[in-house]
């Protein structure tokens, strides 16, 4: 189980995480910036295990990787949306990072509910009801399955 | 089965006789971009990887662009890093070159060619009719160590352009006009292909502006075809004049847009996002506390030369900051021998070294609390500039420098 935390559609990856700390020499570093602009309670709160459930196109804008890591870095386990923006879900399936498509699980949970997450079987439970998880493609799986796209490389 | 120009490009970088939307091909990489927004991090992984090797220097293309001149010793040790490694490794490097897009079309791009870059605006190669598109660091380093990577292959949007710009609209116009349209997540894992009668209307650095923006609207990468225009751009930029792929007629596309460039108007993006767009006579009381004309999308020659035009023998609105910054050295030395950087500082312009600058938000011209800004840059998002509580409108290079004139957004035709 892990508690929830809620954002809206469109949100950025400046948001998640602003420029002005990527340059930081490590995400241990950056990761106390996260979501700053957008909700400066986060950092303050999140637990290791804790989800994020977003709205439509999370993760849009730059291609920079420190928004999934510094996630990670937050002991995210999975960010639950709407939809992802193309490159922040390459980005956190290449760093091991649960990106999950859930059409349903949005309209129906607020901030601090505790959910968990059944990844073989495709689906969270929250406040007593399920929700269906859009599967991530098999090529995908695989990549997340060995831990990112780096485990691989380490076996060439 | 016929197939389109993003098509064509996996296919030949597949090595496969044809490529189709939906499928997942293992592709190798022409040219691999990376900037100093992450190569940091790229080394770190580098560093941990067990067998170290770069499948080919050559292809490699390292940039520091992001904060030049270098803004504090955490920037500078990152920096470092990145300058020690490619110097030990013979990897091709600038810095203090210009912003890495605009070196990378002025120097690199080739036709046909399958382009990853660590950063997002690398869909700016499709007027050059290369399909580039941007990554994270960890998809960076697996190409860099194996030559290869996979993609999913696009859907292409197509957008059929007729007429001509006209009443002050530029290409910015255009391209903020069809990300409100279709949205900020519109064109997500598509391709957006450009092409139709009008393209001969708009010069290489219209298509520039064009495709640069296609990631607002979500887009995996913009294609053109490669006409005698930039074909004429590859000669001057000392490169051979290559074709480029065209889509089949039986090509399918997702969607279709017929575009009349005559009915464009200028227009801005409001805070917080590129897609909240509204005609320029809409917002025209709005205070500006700072303008900016630069970065990879309006900072090329054209851009200045548009701005100069309307701010010569005028002054910058008082209170207001105006920063300028050319997209690279080419620029640069263009624009001073064109005597355009003096007529930006007679007005009382803060000219500043080609670099990713305001538009970056985080070494150049950050604004305060409540500030506005109006900026060629590329984003609009919170905080994007500077402080959360700030507010950025997206415009083109002649709205920007009526505003930085009047003090308030306003179009070129009203001051």
């Amino acid at each position: 189980m892990g508690k929830i935390f809620k954002y809206g559609k469109d949100v950025d990856t400046d948001q998640i995480i602003a420029s002005q700390y990527l340059l930081y020499p490590t995400i241990e570093e950056m990761k106390t910036h996260t979501f700053e602009s957008l909700d400066g309670d986060f950092i303050k709160e999140v637990q290791p295990g804790d989800f994020i459930v977003a709205d439509e196109n999370f993760g849009c804008g730059s291609s920079r990787e420190q928004a999934p890591a510094v996630l990670k870095a937050c002991g995210i386990k999975a960010v639950l949306a709407k939809s992802f923006a193309r490159i922040f879900y390459r980005n956190s399936i290449n760093l091991g990072v649960p990106v999950i498509v859930c059409s349903e699980v949005y309209d129906h949970v607020e901030r601090g509910d505790e959910m968990e997450l059944n990844m073989e079987e495709g689906y969270v439970s929250v406040n007593g009801e399920k929700y269906a998880c859009t599967r991530v493609p098999a090529y995908m799986k695989n990549i997340l399955d060995q831990g990112g796209l780096l485990a691989s490389l380490d076996r060439v | 089965m016929g197939m389109t120009i993003a098509e064509k490009i996996i296919a030949r970088a597949a090595k496969a006789t044809e490529a189709h939307a939906g499928n997942i091909y293992v592709v190798e990489l022409d040219h691999l971009m990376s900037n100093d927004g992450t190569t940091h991090l790229t080394i770190d992984m580098y560093n941990k990887l067990k067998n170290r090797k770069i499948y080919d220097k050559s292809k490699l293309v390292w940039i520091v662009d992001h904060n030049v001149p270098c803004d504090s010793p955490k920037t500078a040790a990152s920096q470092k890093k990145m300058r020690d490694f490619a110097k030990e490794n013979g990897i091709t490097f600038h810095e203090g070159d210009g912003i890495c897009h605009e070196l990378m079309i002025e120097k690199y791009v080739n036709p046909k060619e399958l382009i990853f870059g660590a950063d997002s605006h690398t869909c700016s190669y499709g007027e050059l009719g290369a399909f580039g598109t941007g990554v994270g660091c960890t998809d960076y380093l697996y190409a860099m160590v194996t030559g290869k990577s996979w993609v999913l292959c696009p859907e292409t949007l197509r957008f059929n352009f007729t007429g001509e710009l006209q009443n002050g609209a530029t290409a910015r116009d255009l391209i903020l006009t069809i990300i409100g349209r279709i949205g900020a997540n519109g064109a997500n894992y598509k391709a957006m292909e450009f092409a139709g009668p009008g393209m001969k209307n708009l010069t290489m650095s219209d298509r520039i502006c064009i495709c640069n923006l296609c990631v607002e609207a979500g887009a995996k990468t913009a294609l053109m075809e490669v006409d005698d225009i930039a074909k004429a751009y590859l000669k001057e930029h000392g490169r051979e004049a290559a074709d480029g792929f065209v889509s089949d007629e039986d090509a399918v596309f997702e969607k279709v847009y017929d575009i009349d460039l005559s009915e464009i108007v200028p227009v801005v993006a409001k805070p917080h996002f590129v897609d909240n767009v509204s005609p320029v006579s809409e917002v025209e009381d709005v205070k500006i506390n700072e303008a900016f004309l630069g970065s990879c999308n309006n900072g090329r020659i054209e851009d200045l030369r548009l701005g100069a035009s309307i701010i010569k023998g005028k002054k910058v609105a008082e209170g207001v900051r105006f920063l300028v910054s050319p997209a690279s050295r080419e620029v640069y030395d263009q624009a001073m021998s064109e005597g355009i950087i003096e007529t930006f500082m007679e007005a009382g312009a803060i000219v500043v070294n080609p670099n990713c600058s305001v538009c970056w938000g985080s070494c150049q011209g950050v604004i305060g609390e409540g500030e506005v800004l109006i900026s060629t840059g590329t984003r609009n998002f919170k905080g994007r500039a500077g402080d959360k509580n700030s507010f950025v409108y997206l415009g083109s290079a002649a709205t920007v420098t009526a505003s930085a004139v009047a003090g308030r957004i306003v179009g070129a035709d009203k001051i």
